[in-house]
């Protein structure tokens, strides 16, 4: 399989031998940053787009069809019409926090995407409490939306933006329980272990029930996370308007909106690589040939297949069930995922600690 | 035994949430692989069907004398509550010296028709129809008001 460890090397070599050494550590900061926020952008795009086609596919319609092939260049011109639209200056609002929270939201949700194994030797941030940062940092964000409800001088956006807090906050708990049991049959944090671990068999088969238990629980929670449908109650165009970001405009309201796709995004490649094995091949022991075969196709193909079917499921919920109200959402975390979770966690803890797992 | 029944309950419930939504999944992904319902206009022209009662604009049928079948009684321009058809008609004597009435034009304006069909109802002849035909836009309102009987149309004789 093609480890891009070999790229990487050839280009800190290069930088190396041109450069002092500080100088080419900041040279590949930079070029790592720049990589980092071209493929969120170019990530962002990708899922606005296939989010408007698979929305229009369960509609019996066809979704955008008429800019580019296939309505390809849809999400592109919606981007320049983004980014040349005027940022309204609102009176009577908390201007530096105002301003302040789609960064904080964008940063924390950048930060969550480092820390993604993409492929084999295509890590960013890897160090031995790995998914622990990864959880850290995306709870960042829910600060960026409180501040935005409440430095919007507006009920409305600080109902969504309470809404929303509570919503994450509760739901932060089952995705931390439902990754904590994935961590005790690791045995790692460090994302790239969790990922060579599963070299002879994917956490979901190989921890079977439990497994299977925090996958659907993570499913649920992440979707909540991300402040999707069926849990999209911050919100409510009826009673809210556009929850917390109704006073944005322009490419701060973009920032909210780019930030909410790519954590659907971080999402479903948190759930790949804990369940699914991240960027590893499908391998079943005993079978080598088949097991070579599946080598044969690049890691990073491997992820993204991985990634693509996490965030159609994901989307899949949105088009299906519809919304639940503030309470049924809360007695959803409260009453039936966080006890399912403990329980979960306990059954795990038997089965590494007896050796049930293959 | 209280508490077992509401322990029971939750229980239930839980399953049977569980079911109703993975149904609801079923239901779903069934329709997400259906055939769409978008027409693609202008690429799907020459396949698109439009339903022929669809009244897309009144028409004077002729035949292939250049005939039609109006006898410039008035009855349809009556009926219209628009005011979209303006007749003019002219009185004519035969060799017989018998008069009748002869139709010189027949105006319509498609701009502010409403598409009611009491004008093609209320024809004693059939002389006037709906056609399916939708694709009317002009750049000015004056190429709306249409004339339908054709230059040098002459109506068919009884026999």
């Amino acid at each position: 399989m093609f480890d891009f460890a070999v790229v990487t090397e050839w280009v800190d070599g290069l930088l190396r031998s041109w450069l002092p050494e500080s100088w080419a550590v900041l040279a590949e900061f930079f070029l790592i940053g720049l990589c980092l926020l071209l493929a969120y952008a170019v990530i962002a795009l990708v899922l606005i787009l296939a989010e408007r086609k698979v929305c229009a596919y369960f509609q019996c319609r066809l979704g955008p069809n008429r800019v580019g092939p296939w309505g390809l260049t849809q999400s592109v011109a919606d981007m320049f019409k983004m980014l040349i639209k005027e940022l309204i200056q609102v009176r009577h609002v908390d201007n530096f926090l105002f301003n302040l929270a789609p960064y904080i939201v964008i940063i924390s949700s950048v930060l969550a995407f480092g820390c993604i194994p993409y492929a084999k030797g295509l890590e960013i941030i890897d160090f031995n409490v790995g998914i622990f940062f990864l959880l850290a940092v995306s709870s960042i964000g829910i600060v960026g939306i409180l501040l935005a409800g409440w430095s919007s001088n507006n009920k409305y956006s600080l109902i969504g933006a309470m809404r929303s807090g509570a919503q994450m906050i509760s739901y932060e708990l089952s995705i931390g329980l439902s990754i904590l049991t994935m961590v005790v049959f690791s045995g790692s944090m460090q994302l790239s272990t969790i990922v060579e671990s599963q070299a002879d068999g994917w956490f979901l088969f190989r921890g079977h029930i439990p497994a299977f238990i925090a996958f659907i629980v993570y499913l649920i929670a992440g979707t909540a996370e991300t402040n999707r449908g069926p849990f999209d109650l911050p919100e409510a165009d009826s009673e809210l308007t556009a929850g917390y970001h109704t006073e944005y405009s322009g490419m701060h309201f973009g920032f909210f909106y780019l930030a909410e796709f790519l954590n659907m995004f971080i999402v479903a490649s948190v759930a790949a690589t804990l369940f699914l094995g991240g960027w590893m091949p499908l391998h079943i022991p005993g079978w080598e040939g088949f097991n070579a075969a599946m080598d044969w196709i690049p890691s990073i193909f491997w992820f993204i297949g991985k990634v693509a079917v996490m965030i159609f499921i994901i989307m899949w919920f949105k088009w299906t069930f519809p919304r639940l109200r503030i309470d049924q959402l809360l007695r959803l975390e409260w009453k039936y995922l966080l006890p399912l979770n403990l329980c979960n966690l306990l059954l795990m803890v038997i089965v590494v600690v007896f050796n049930l797992h293959f | 035994m209280a508490m077992s029944n509401s322990f029971t309950r939750y229980i239930s419930s839980f399953w049977k949430g569980l079911w109703s939504l993975l149904k609801g999944m079923r239901r779903t992904i069934i329709i997400f692989f259906r055939k769409k319902t978008t027409e693609c206009y202008p690429e799907n022209r020459a396949t698109l069907v439009i339903s022929d009662r669809f009244r897309g604009e009144l028409v004077m049928p002729h035949d292939e004398n250049n005939q039609h079948k109006c006898v410039a009684c008035g009855i349809c321009e009556m009926n219209c509550p628009n005011d979209s058809i303006h007749i003019e008609s002219e009185m004519v004597e035969d060799e017989n010296g018998k008069k009748t009435k002869v139709l010189r034009r027949y105006n319509y304006d498609l701009g502010s028709c409403l598409f009611c069909q009491l004008c093609v109802r209320g024809c004693p002849h059939g002389a006037i129809e709906f056609r399916n035909t939708f694709e009317h836009a002009v750049f000015t309102r004056e190429k709306l008001v249409k004339q339908l009987n054709r230059e040098g149309s002459t109506v068919v004789k009884k026999r």
